[in-house]
């Protein structure tokens, strides 16, 4: 319907454009465009050139089967100076490994421990987030719906989504591994944060997706008979799930890609933990630590863990792209 | 229409007890559900306050014993034992300040260009880019930023600092300072927070009637004038609650910042020197900080956490002021 009306409009338009028109007004309406476009290559070229630079400087790494089987390195500034020859010469790095002629490329570049845990952590979140959030969210459509309770639950949880991720890791640091001290520090920990962070998601685009449901599907199996549990387990919820699981992978990104939270809650760990207890951690946390240790080796890692990352939150996102957009067809 | 007009039955049907189905198993399982569902519901609730009473506990020891001088105190300096919160508010508001200052006009030139300029095919691409911009992880942008941004914003603020040195207010606000940095910081924020402004800026420009902005074109109105006359008046609200909370969003954001503002708690007027921010402060030293430390770091989260939520919730309001004129009009 609208779609019609503004192409009829343009048209309208269009013939009054090229009528007479001051220069002035022409030249602003140009201008304006322009600065439209333009706003929008100012955001989508920095896009593209962080893209490139992620691509260019980490894929070569992860290309290798060491990336996802090998342990992360441990001690790669010494390795970095062992690498350097003319450290070497001067007096630098360790002298054994000088004469040995050990070089940087000896360091095995893995990252497998950071993978697991990215996967342990995010895989814990969305098993308490996701049903917790669905269930608030059903009661919010089909139970509460305009009541006082439900509005002020709508509410928070919109406040809860604004809540920054680093505030998620000083709660359960505080509740978590300040009580347990640092076998506090793990998987699970880390997931009960992002848990947090995925909560508030999961309930408003979860309520979102049920508001689509057509009233006549609840109406019809009402009058079968059907109670509102049933109408819900059968009925709205399968009708929804397309919506439902898109949201859900949205919100499993946003997980996967937080550091903030994890980084006080899931301690370092340098080998492969597949357990939800101890140490562990994750490509985000990787990255940044890495970051922070620098050298040529560490910057190599740095990368490589971004690529991953990059490539599972895409992955994750686009899934939810292509759902919903089939779903939009299917409805109009 | 049709269906605020069809729930009104659909409700009368279910809240009356049916005396065909009171008694048995499908009652209870009913009452059952209904109480799971409700938990869960209420989780969010209790989730935040324990959010604010865990926190604001593990901090009582340095707003008690610091009072005054933690909250109003202008050093920040951990390794003497000095805890003054201002220089790391000043610095979360005024980083905040540049994203917003550089995503506002940007995004809403997006949310136009999606609305009002773009055709259709093209339309879905530009939020192709737009969800991609708010799916890459924070860390990503501060890697970026930490190895490509810098050594140019370096150049860049330098070259600026040399052009405005004689000038007398500005040599101030830029002087020579670092690549790393407010400015840096505020600017791969922007960057971040472009997704969310423009998103919420666009449901609000959807909402202007189609007859308003048709009548104005009608009038001999060109595409800007329209923009201009109808759109922008008629979303003024929903584009300071956009603004809002992209706001807050910038104010929590934190391993991006953290990594490129230079960790350096200071009140400077130069926007090119080095910085730190609430959320990047705590991120960097609460795994390794014990004591009133601890405390002082945890209560950083407390006031982000307040903070935070002032700004989410005055936002929410203007949002739903709009939403409920849109249902007004529907």
């Amino acid at each position: 319907m609208s779609n019609t009306s503004s192409e009829s409009t343009e048209q309208v338009f269009q013939s009054l454009t090229s009528a007479n028109m001051s220069k002035k007004r022409r030249f602003r309406n140009a201008a304006a465009s322009v600065a439209m476009v333009g706003a929008f290559l100012l955001a989508a070229i920095p896009l593209f050139a962080m893209g490139a630079s992620v691509l260019s400087r980490g894929l070569g790494v992860v290309l290798t089967v060491d990336w996802w089987t090998q342990p992360i390195p441990g001690d790669v500034g010494r390795a970095d100076l062992a690498g350097n020859e003319e450290l070497c010469d001067l007096g630098f790095g360790d002298a054994s490994e000088c004469e040995a002629g050990e070089s940087s490329t000896s360091v095995v570049e893995g990252m497998q421990p950071a993978i697991v845990g990215t996967f342990l952590t995010v895989f814990g979140a969305s098993v308490m987030a996701i049903p917790l959030g669905i269930l608030g969210a059903v009661y919010l459509h089909e139970y509460g719906k305009t009541g006082r309770l439900a509005r002020f639950i709508r509410f928070m949880t919109d406040v809860m989504v604004g809540v920054p991720s680093v505030v998620m890791g000083v709660f359960i640091y505080t509740i978590w591994v300040l009580n347990f001290g640092t076998n506090g520090k793990s998987a699970f920990a880390a997931s009960l944060a992002l848990g947090c962070l995925m909560l508030p998601i999961v309930v408003r685009s979860t309520e979102e997706m049920l508001k689509l449901v057509p009233n006549a599907l609840r109406e019809a199996s009402a009058a079968l008979g059907t109670r509102t549990w049933k109408t819900t387990l059968k009925v709205v919820l399968p009708a929804a799930s397309a919506g439902i699981t898109s949201g859900c992978l949205l919100a499993v990104a946003r997980a996967a890609g937080e550091t903030a939270p994890v980084v006080f809650t899931i301690g370092y760990v340098t080998t492969t933990n597949f357990s939800m207890r101890g140490q562990n951690t994750t490509l985000s946390a990787q990255i940044y630590s890495q970051l922070t240790n620098g050298g040529s080796i560490a910057t190599q890692l740095a990368w490589g863990a971004a690529v991953t990352l990059v490539g599972i939150v895409l992955v994750l996102t686009l899934t939810a792209r292509a759902i919903s957009s089939r779903l939009t067809i299917g409805n109009t | 229409m049709t269906t605020q007009l069809e729930t009104p039955p659909a409700e009368s049907e279910e809240t009356p007890p049916n005396p065909l189905t009171e008694q048995g198993s499908g009652a209870v399982a009913d009452g059952i559900f209904r109480r799971v569902t409700l938990l869960s519901g209420v989780a969010v609730l209790v989730i935040l306050l324990l959010i604010a009473v865990t926190t604001t506990k593990q901090a009582w020891p340095a707003f008690s014993e610091l009072g005054t001088s933690y909250f109003f105190g202008l050093e920040w300096i951990p390794s003497e034992g000095i805890y003054g919160i201002v220089p790391l508010v000043y610095g979360t508001v005024l980083v905040s300040l540049i994203a917003v200052f550089f995503a506002v006009p940007l995004s809403i030139g997006i949310a136009l260009f999606v609305t009002e300029l773009a055709h259709r095919r093209v339309r879905s691409s530009i939020t192709l880019v737009i969800d991609l911009l708010a799916a890459v992880p924070s860390v990503v942008f501060g890697l970026w930023g930490f190895y490509q941004l810098i050594p140019i914003f370096q150049s860049v603020f330098n070259a600026i600092a040399d052009a405005v040195s004689s000038i007398p207010v500005l040599n101030v606000i830029f002087a020579p300072g670092s690549g790393s940095s407010f400015m840096s910081a505020g600017l791969v924020l922007a960057l971040m927070i472009i997704p969310i402004i423009t998103s919420v800026t666009r449901e609000v420009f959807l909402t202007v009637p189609e007859n308003d902005k048709s009548g104005s074109l009608a009038l001999g109105a060109t595409r800007w004038e329209m923009i201009k006359g109808v759109v922008i008046p008629h979303s003024t609200g929903g584009l300071t609650g956009a603004v809002m909370l992209g706001l807050g969003r910038a104010m929590g954001e934190t391993v991006a910042v953290a990594l490129l503002i230079g960790a350096s708690p200071q009140i400077s007027a130069n926007l090119f020197g080095r910085g730190e921010t609430m959320p990047a402060q705590i991120f960097r030293s609460l795994s390794e900080a014990g004591g009133l430390y601890r405390s002082a770091l945890i209560g950083l989260g407390v006031c982000l956490f307040v903070i935070t939520i002032v700004v989410n919730v005055s936002a929410r309001r203007m949002v739903l002021v709009i939403d409920r004129r849109i249902k007004g009009t529907a």
